[in-house]
């Protein structure tokens, strides 16, 4: 059996007094597309970092490739291919240049000009890089990452900042690289992009794993399929949440912003019981909403904030 | 497209011979070059600013015939006794304009009747114009009253390139652009991929760090050619500044002086993560030399007892020891005491720069 591709135990790192990530495992087996999901400051980029051997973990150990930074450090610059958040590559070179400039770095890869066609630059080929949109500008730094051909790719917020469009392009891209057998481990704020895109996905808060599994996994793990938002009742008289719990169907029942948030496991049963509950309670209703539950109603449910709340 | 995608993952693939370009010290020297050739203003600095500081300079403070010098004269017998010598240039005026010509400069002396028949110079004793105007005048005067010297004189005048002010400045020149080349070169470049993260991507790459510095020594030494080729080539061409030393103990010294330099550069950048910051210790570092080290006037000026600090800063033995190969013709053993404190601030910067660089 060949080594995982990422393999890490026990990982620890503060900056002065705060603690980036704590008691971290994680196993990626080759060919995996390993998503680690959390809001800023989660230490997503932190972890990634110690295993791009950019930063030195505290404590805990890694193992890339079954390789370690301490001793084949060379060899593993050879084997990876890695996008850094916010790189700033030099906007007066050229697509090509530049592709052939991260070329040269590596003993093996494809020609500078396959890979501008993997990442459908061909017509920017002779374009600078300050010229470029954000979405370009993105898959050019991708494909400065595929250019050593690389066994294990990192992709730090690959879509971070990006148009709808140019980031379904990209998911496009991405997902290719997965079909063809690559290993990848990304980060993201999004979960539309690790439900998209990963086959497993570890949901990071305050440094820490706090949930591990297939997005699939990880929603059914809410114990409910779907989402009812409600608005109903008034100030002066605000909804009995205790009959709500028990109508059939609802697993859970908890108030943001003045809205009602209902986990329910079939809707076609609670919802009709919903309506009923709301006409004996005499509070008409002002607003109802339902939604298939995603990664995001995981996280909301583990931490009780939001993915994107600051 | 798929294919393309499964293309990549064939092992050994792409391994082929390559050629020497694509190896990666040509192509981050590449870079340098690319980067520096398309940004106009870099352009305009290292090439067409010393130029025309240069011929701006030459122009300005060429040597003029001594006869400019300018005096004022009360009193129309005075005047035209003064007239008799072509090297001054006599105005007649009432002592009120005179007195304000003076104080303004435009005349630098002015001579006036005194009260008991003889004469009075009135002109600022520190301002050399001044004195030589004074001597030439009170020689005119006397003469027109009757003196005969002694002892007879003629003069033999020797006009000789590699003692005016723009033989004095070339090298000054080349110096200093030198060393803001150097200097401005790597800081700015340095800073700013540390800023941008650029370095950073670059060392998750396999790229050897050595070589992303030496691409600045490459590129810098290679530029070289073209920015003492420009300033020497105006100087000699258009104002005629001998270059009598020999061409190849030149080059030695402004390689040895660029490296210098940029080893300071480099020491300069080496943890600064703002273009401002860095900016502000370039210009505290470069301003000093501009004065001390004698690009526009001599550094024999400033008092005793600060030469030796002076001989030690790395722009004046730069200087001294192109104006020694230029002016004077000599060779490297002649120059080695300035050669030797460039050597040292190479080392101590490199050693201190590569223990202090910070990749991100």
């Amino acid at each position: 059996m060949t080594a995982p591709a990422l393999r890490v135990r026990n990982l620890r790192k503060t900056y002065k007094d705060v603690v980036a990530v704590e008691h971290l495992d994680l196993d990626v087996p080759s060919g995996e597309c390993f998503g680690l999901l959390g809001p800023n400051g989660a230490g997503k980029t932190t972890t990634l970092e110690i295993c791009e051997g950019l930063t030195p973990a505290d404590t805990g150990e890694v193992e890339v490739l079954g390789l370690r930074w301490e001793t084949h450090d060379k060899e593993l610059r050879q084997r990876l291919g890695i996008q850094l958040q916010e790189t700033q590559l030099s906007e007066k070179l050229t697509v090509g240049e530049t592709i052939r400039l991260f070329r040269s770095f590596f003993r093996d890869g494809p020609d500078p000009a396959e890979v501008i066609a993997l990442v459908q630059l061909e017509e920017k080929s002779k374009a600078r890089v300050g010229a470029l949109s954000g979405g370009q500008k993105q898959r050019l730094a991708l494909a400065c990452a595929l250019v050593g051909n690389p066994d294990l790719l990192f992709l730090d917020e690959p879509t971070t900042g990006l148009d709808p469009q140019a980031r379904r392009q990209l998911w496009d891209l991405i997902d290719r690289f997965r079909a063809a057998g690559r290993t990848i481990v990304l980060t993201t704020h999004y979960m539309d992009e690790a439900d998209r895109l990963c086959d497993r996905v570890a949901i990071m808060d305050h440094g820490r794993i706090i949930a591990l599994g297939t997005p699939r996994e990880l929603v059914a793990s809410l114990g409910a399929e779907h989402l009812v938002e409600v608005m109903a009742g008034s100030e002066s008289r605000p909804l009995d949440l205790a009959a709500l719990r028990g109508i059939d169907g609802v697993r859970d029942v908890r108030t943001e912003n003045g809205r009602v948030e209902l986990r329910v496991t079939e809707l076609h049963r609670s919802v009709p019981g919903l309506l009923d509950e709301l006409d004996r309670q005499g509070a008409p209703l002002t607003e109802l909403r339902t939604h298939s539950a995603s990664l995001e109603d995981v996280f909301v449910a583990l931490t009780g904030r939001h993915l994107r709340d600051e | 497209m798929s294919d393309a995608a499964l293309e990549l993952t064939r092992p050994g693939h792409g391994s082929r011979e390559r050629s020497w370009v694509d190896h990666s010290l040509v192509q981050l020297t590449l870079v340098r070059f690319r980067e520096f050739v398309r940004e106009p203003e870099a352009l305009f600095w290292v090439f067409a600013f010393p130029v025309l500081l240069a011929a701006g300079l030459g122009i300005a403070f060429r040597n003029r015939p001594a006869s400019v010098l300018k005096v004022a004269a009360v009193g129309p017998a005075l005047a035209d006794a003064l007239r008799h010598d072509s090297l001054l240039d006599v105005r007649l005026m009432a002592e009120a304009e005179a007195l304000t010509a003076l104080r303004t400069g435009k005349v630098a002396l002015l001579v006036e009747p005194a009260a008991n028949g003889g004469i009075v110079y009135r002109y600022d004793d520190t301002n050399p114009e001044g004195r030589s105007a004074r001597m030439i005048a009170d020689r005119t005067v006397q003469r027109a009253a009757g003196r005969t010297d002694p002892v007879g004189a003629s003069d033999r005048l020797m006009r000789e390139p590699g003692s005016r002010y723009i033989d004095f400045l070339i090298p000054g020149l080349l110096g200093m652009n030198l060393m803001g080349s150097a200097i401005w070169g790597m800081g700015f470049a340095i800073v700013d991929a540390r800023r941008k993260k650029l370095m950073k991507r670059l060392i998750v790459t396999p790229m050897p760090r050595h070589y992303y510095l030496l691409s600045f020594v490459l590129s810098r030494l290679i530029m070289l050619v073209g920015e003492v080729g420009v300033l020497l080539g105006f100087g000699v061409l258009v104002f005629g500044v001998p270059a009598r030393g020999s061409l190849v103990s030149l080059a030695a010294l402004c390689v040895l002086g660029s490296l210098s330099f940029g080893a300071l550069g480099l020491l300069i950048a080496s943890r600064a993560r703002t273009v401002e910051a860095a900016s502000g210790l370039m210009n505290v570092t470069m301003m000093p030399m501009w004065i001390l080290s004698g690009v526009f006037f001599s550094a024999q000026r400033f008092p005793d007892a600060v030469q030796p600090l002076i001989k030690a800063l790395p722009l004046t033995a730069a200087i001294d020891a192109l104006r020694a190969n230029m002016l004077q013709g000599a060779g490297l053993a002649q120059v080695a005491p300035e050669a030797g404190v460039l050597a040292v601030w190479l080392v101590v910067c490199f050693v201190l720069a590569l223990k202090l660089f910070r990749w991100r």
